[in-house]
């Protein structure tokens, strides 16, 4: 197998060979072609890390770099298993949920809040999880400190959901501090988002 | 797959990691005469975190600019990230930020919320930071960039540069390292969410706090440990007081999954050029190469290093500690006398017994 990394900047280069070193089969190498100090030193030291054997070849412009595993190579740690649900997109529904309050329904509130605990549960305990959640406006409260829902958000992240609050609201409610699992958005990725994914579900 | 937009991904580099090489600004100022006022008492020849210009016998200016393209996603928490890096040189010559103007890049798509977002997070900044930001200067450009032009105030008599450490000291580090590692993963999708959180939250804390404890102890010398890497910036305090440190390399707290990362090669291309710079200076012999090159790495908003007289270094340590606001304080190594070699030596530092932090 081989890839070119030239001209791409850190990460990325990592990112591509952990990526394809756990598709090897037994006994076959991966070339990487590279043209920086920064992707070759990073690159040795990934070899080394996962047990490789690494040959450089310089090509004039550019070294070939070719990594063999002494084992298979397996995606174990968390960083690896982000970097395949990075690069291959896994998450199984490709669904993009939007919660934009912390009660589910109108009518009574407490109500509301007890069936809003229980889809986010359910949510994270089925087959397929969304492949992202967005909390906005009084969906925020849900992935702060306090939030009853937290387990189930942070079950749903552990499984590739990836988990965005609105920054704006999170500011709003002076909660940011509190923010407990996922990472931050903005209205600008949030329209992107609206713009260019299929089938965005609002709870 | 339709991909999310993210701040750092109109970035180069990742925040200190955009720094030029302190060997390649050397080269860069060389031939450039040095205009001698006695007034002058840090310029930019002594390599310190800012430069100070006294005023009268009690009063001194500090001066210091530092901007950088998106080291995190939320333009708020960058602009916030920014202000603090840049307020942090005031800090680390043991003086207080006054006034700050903004200096911004924009493209020229770039939605105004975002931008508006980028500049409360300098702003929050600055007023926590007790000064007012009293103007700026933005252009349009293809990669964002955001950061201050900072002057402060200090008691030349008091002030506290990096060329003052002496043999006999203790050095003590206030914020864990790895920054540079776990933003740098952050752009291929290799960091994981709690540790983005860490690094974001240590990057937003102004070394204030840090300071204002260590004006009140015997504090010899001090310096921010930002773009040069613990390494390059612990290299120039060596220089600049005629000095060896031995630094323990298992002593600095590591954020997160810093190490493994590290371990994995997702280390930023400052880390080479800081290596460049400084590993000639530096005797490794038996350190292991992801320990190294955390040491290396370009942190954004890191600590103060602190060169404290060994008598006062629990207390300066315990002090910082008090009152939950110093995200981090422990003692990394020692200052020795300058008898040939490496400036820094990695390893158990021989003379000092201290406890190692906690």
């Amino acid at each position: 197998m081989q890839i070119d990394a030239r001209n791409l900047t850190c990460p990325k280069p990592v990112v591509l060979t952990l990526e394809a070193l756990p598709k090897l089969m037994p006994g076959e190498s991966l070339t990487v072609l590279v043209n920086d100090e920064v992707a070759r030193g990073n690159l040795t030291r990934l070899a080394s890390q996962k047990d490789c054997e690494l040959s450089v070849e310089s090509k004039g412009d550019h070294d070939a770099l070719t990594l063999t595993p002494r084992s298979a190579v397996v995606a174990e740690s968390p960083a690896e298993v982000e970097a395949q649900a990075y690069c291959d997109v896994p998450a199984k529904s490709g669904a993009v949920v939007f919660v934009d309050s912390d009660t589910m329904g109108r009518g009574d509130e407490k109500l509301g809040h007890i069936l809003m605990k229980g889809l986010i549960y359910a949510l994270a305990h089925q087959d397929d999880v969304p492949k992202k959640m967005v909390f906005f406006n009084g969906g925020a409260h849900l992935t702060c400190e306090g939030s009853e829902s937290l387990d189930d958000i942070r079950e749903l992240e552990s499984r590739g959901t990836t988990i965005l609050t609105c920054g704006t609201c999170l500011d709003f409610y002076g909660i940011r501090e509190k923010l407990a699992v996922g990472g931050v958005t903005n209205l600008y990725e949030i329209a992107k988002t609206l713009s260019g994914e299929p089938g965005v579900t609002t709870l | 797959m339709a991909e999310d937009v993210k701040l750092t991904k109109l970035a180069e580099c990742a925040g200190c990691g955009a720094k030029v090489g302190a060997g390649e600004l050397a080269k860069l100022l060389a031939d450039i005469k040095v205009q001698r006022d006695p007034n002058l008492l840090v310029g930019f020849d002594r390599s310190d975190d800012a430069a100070v210009y006294r005023v009268t016998d009690d009063l001194a200016l500090v001066e210091t600019v530092d901007f950088f393209p998106p080291i995190a996603d939320d333009p708020y928490t960058f602009g916030a990230i920014a202000a603090t890096n840049a307020l942090s040189d005031v800090y680390a010559m043991g003086g207080e930020p006054k006034v700050a103007l903004n200096v911004m890049a924009v493209p020229e798509d770039m939605p105004s919320d975002v931008v508006h977002q980028i500049l409360r997070g300098g702003y929050e900044k600055v007023y926590e930071a007790g000064a007012s930001i009293v103007g700026g200067h933005s252009i349009y450009d293809r990669e964002p960039k955001y950061g201050l032009a900072v002057t402060g105030f200090v008691d030349p008599r008091r002030m506290l540069t990096n060329s003052g450490a002496r043999p006999g000291d203790v050095l003590v580090l206030t914020k864990a390292l790895g920054v540079g590692v776990i933003t740098t993963a952050e752009k291929g999708g290799l960091a994981g969410p709690q540790d983005v959180r860490a690094a974001e939250a240590q990057m937003t804390t102004l070394n204030r706090w840090a300071r204002d404890v260590a004006v009140r102890h015997e504090v010899h010398a001090a310096t921010d440990v930002t773009g040069f890497g613990l390494m390059g910036h612990a290299l120039e305090m060596a220089q600049g007081s005629d000095v060896r440190l031995t630094i323990d390399p298992g002593a600095p707290a590591l954020l997160g999954q810093a190490r493994e990362l590290a371990a994995m090669g997702v280390l930023p291309a400052g880390m080479y050029r800081n290596r460049h710079f400084a590993e000639a200076s530096v005797n490794a012999t038996g350190v292991a190469q992801d320990l190294q090159d955390l040491l290396f790495c370009p942190e954004t908003s890191g600590g103060l290093l602190l060169s404290v007289a060994p008598g006062d270094a629990d207390a300066l340590v315990v002090d910082l500690l008090a009152d939950g606001r110093v995200p981090d304080a422990r003692v990394i190594g020692g200052v020795s006398a300058y008898e040939g070699g490496a400036r820094i030596r990695l390893g158990q530092s021989k003379d000092d017994t201290k406890e190692k932090g906690r």
